[in-house]
């Protein structure tokens, strides 16, 4: 019990820091570190919804960035054919562009749920290290995919050049824009937290643990996992429509596997299938990447030591130093 | 309730059950005796549709259950405490009774009943208990799913004697509840007077079925059987 009140306290440092960083950086005049924080914000959204795939439901996912692209893209298509006025789809039914964030939201949450029942459904009657493979082949799939469109940028991607808006917030201005990101990325911790409480939850991380032995106790082991994967994916699905309008671009880079590795990083780095582990962990990775690659092109060397670091020393991640020992491991 | 005819089982191309009989009925205690290496746990398994039966019926409540995958068989009423004191090792004790519960009858209030210890650890991680209080999780975790049927495979192994006395001692009170049991264990002195009825294995067949207070007063029958 105790060291779960001190991981509470973590906790909320984390998510004050994040919350007082944006605020200072706006004090100070310094809108650079505004917009670092908002990615800082939807990286661990992003990692957020892996750590319910991974972290609880033993999932190693090697594909997240599919899910991720795909917001992006959504953010990025609603965008681009609302700036030209012209239709998505006009036949049966015509289905223009949006500019309207909410309308980008549900889409993307409702893309990525999709491709994620589809791509679930088939990668989770594998296990290990085949599921790892199957779905990395399924993010490189889409990649290839989002390559191939010209109509939307192939290789060179799309540009967004106004902001997704919301109705009585104005999405451009920086702070605005990260007050939403770090409003989400809570409802996300939120969301995730009840998740892994309820018996949905507990069930899903007895799949983790031994699925015949759930499976023995009367509950399918398959329907729960598909169902927690779908979860999974939407959120990081938001993530990447948040991370698209960020940075007012979409491409494929952010479908590469490239991006799949970085958001298991945030996991890894923050602590496996703890709470607010995605947050440390992507909070890290951005806090070197921007000091330390300030200094030298060559900051990934030093990631890949504090990687290897936590990997042989702190199993626990950055969570597991601050707050102690994980409740799961 | 449950009725095992003629199964047959495999690992593979080596067959490990050549014909098993049990049948269990409503309130009765079933012990499944034999030597290590006999079927005991690839019957339970196979019952269980861990395993698919190569053969044979497996009928209960009336009806077929051969061929239905584990969760269903599970569904129909049939709850498992393994061999091994098998919980979810990083759940909590709460977690381990809640994650799994279903129906009326055994609840938290009733396990504790059963168990005061595990309600004093109810916020400990099922990894930190000892071998005998994770057996009691594993059986209070299967009573949790309101079971028609329970099976306990090795109920009382590896536990030390004072224990052991706990677990039989629950055990006989969950039977006096009416709840019908398919149970294995090798400590013949305890399991027989609770027992209403006996099979022994042998190679992969059921090849002794009666009651228990002839097993124990045939030396030579445990003998031949049971001995080692």
């Amino acid at each position: 019990m105790i060291e779960r009140s001190r991981e509470t306290l973590v906790n909320a440092v984390l998510a004050g820091l994040l919350l007082a960083a944006p605020l200072v950086a706006t004090l100070l005049d310094e809108p650079f570190y505004v917009s670092l924080a908002s990615r800082v914000a939807i990286l661990a959204l992003a990692g957020v919804g892996l750590n319910l795939a991974l972290g609880y439901g033993g999932m190693v996912s090697f594909g997240h960035a599919a899910f991720f692209g795909l917001g992006g893209y959504v953010a990025g298509i609603a965008a681009f054919h609302a700036f030209e006025g012209s239709a998505f789809l006009s036949w049966p039914v015509t289905i223009g562009g949006s500019d309207q964030l909410l309308v980008v939201w549900l889409v993307a949450a409702l893309v990525t749920a999709l491709a994620a029942l589809a791509i679930g459904a088939i990668s989770l009657r594998t296990s290990g290290v085949y599921f790892i493979m199957i779905t990395l082949a399924f993010a490189q799939m889409i990649y290839y995919l989002a390559i191939s469109i010209p109509a939307y940028g192939g290789e060179d991607g799309l540009a967004i050049y106004l902001r997704n808006q919301l109705p009585l917030a104005d999405s451009s201005d920086p702070l605005v824009f990260f007050f939403l990101c770090y409003g989400l990325l809570l409802l996300a911790l939120f969301l995730s937290a009840r998740i892994v409480a309820a018996p949905f939850g507990m069930a899903l991380q007895c799949a983790r643990m031994n699925e015949v032995r759930l499976a023995t106790s009367g509950i399918a082991p398959y329907p729960i996992k598909l169902t927690a994967f779908v979860i999974s994916a939407v959120i990081t699905g938001i993530a990447g429509a948040l991370f698209a309008d960020l940075n007012g671009f979409v491409g494929p880079s952010m479908l590469s596997w490239h991006r799949s590795g970085e958001i298991m990083i945030f996991v890894i780095l923050g602590g496996v299938g703890r709470l607010f582990g995605p947050l440390a962990g992507a909070a890290l990775f951005i806090l070197l990447e921007s000091f330390i690659g300030g200094f030298t092109d060559r900051w990934q060397l030093l990631l890949g030591a504090v990687l290897l670091g936590v990997v042989l020393f702190a199993r626990g991640g950055v969570m597991g130093l601050l707050a102690g020992r994980a409740r799961h491991d | 309730m449950l009725e095992v005819r003629g199964i047959e089982a495999a690992y593979g191309s080596s067959q490990a059950l050549f014909g098993v009989n049990v049948a269990v009925g409503e309130g009765q205690m079933v012990a499944l005796l034999g030597r290590n290496g006999m079927g005991k746990t690839t019957t339970i398994r196979t019952l269980c549709g861990l395993m698919p039966a190569r053969a044979g019926t497996l009928r209960f409540l009336g009806e077929d259950i051969g061929g239905l995958p584990a969760y269903r068989i599970a569904r129909r009423g049939i709850g498992l405490v393994p061999e091994g004191r098998r919980c979810f090792p990083n759940l909590t004790v709460r977690e381990n009774l809640l994650a799994t519960a279903r129906g009326e009858g055994w609840d938290r209030a009733a396990v504790a009943r059963l168990f005061p210890r595990l309600e004093e650890r109810a916020e400990q991680m099922a990894r930190t208990l000892s071998g005998g209080e994770q057996q009691m999780l594993a059986i209070g975790r299967a009573l949790m799913t309101n079971p028609r049927l329970l099976i306990l495979d090795e109920a009382t192994e590896g536990l030390a004697p004072v224990i052991r006395h706990e677990i039989w001692a629950a055990i006989a009170a969950v039977k006096a509840r009416g709840q019908a049991i398919l149970i294995v264990d090798k400590n013949l002195k305890d399991l027989l007077p609770l027992s209403d009825a006996c099979v022994i294995l042998e190679k992969g067949r059921s090849v002794w079925r009666g009651n228990p207070d002839d097993l124990a007063a045939d030396a030579d029958l445990q003998d031949r059987y049971l001995g080692l």
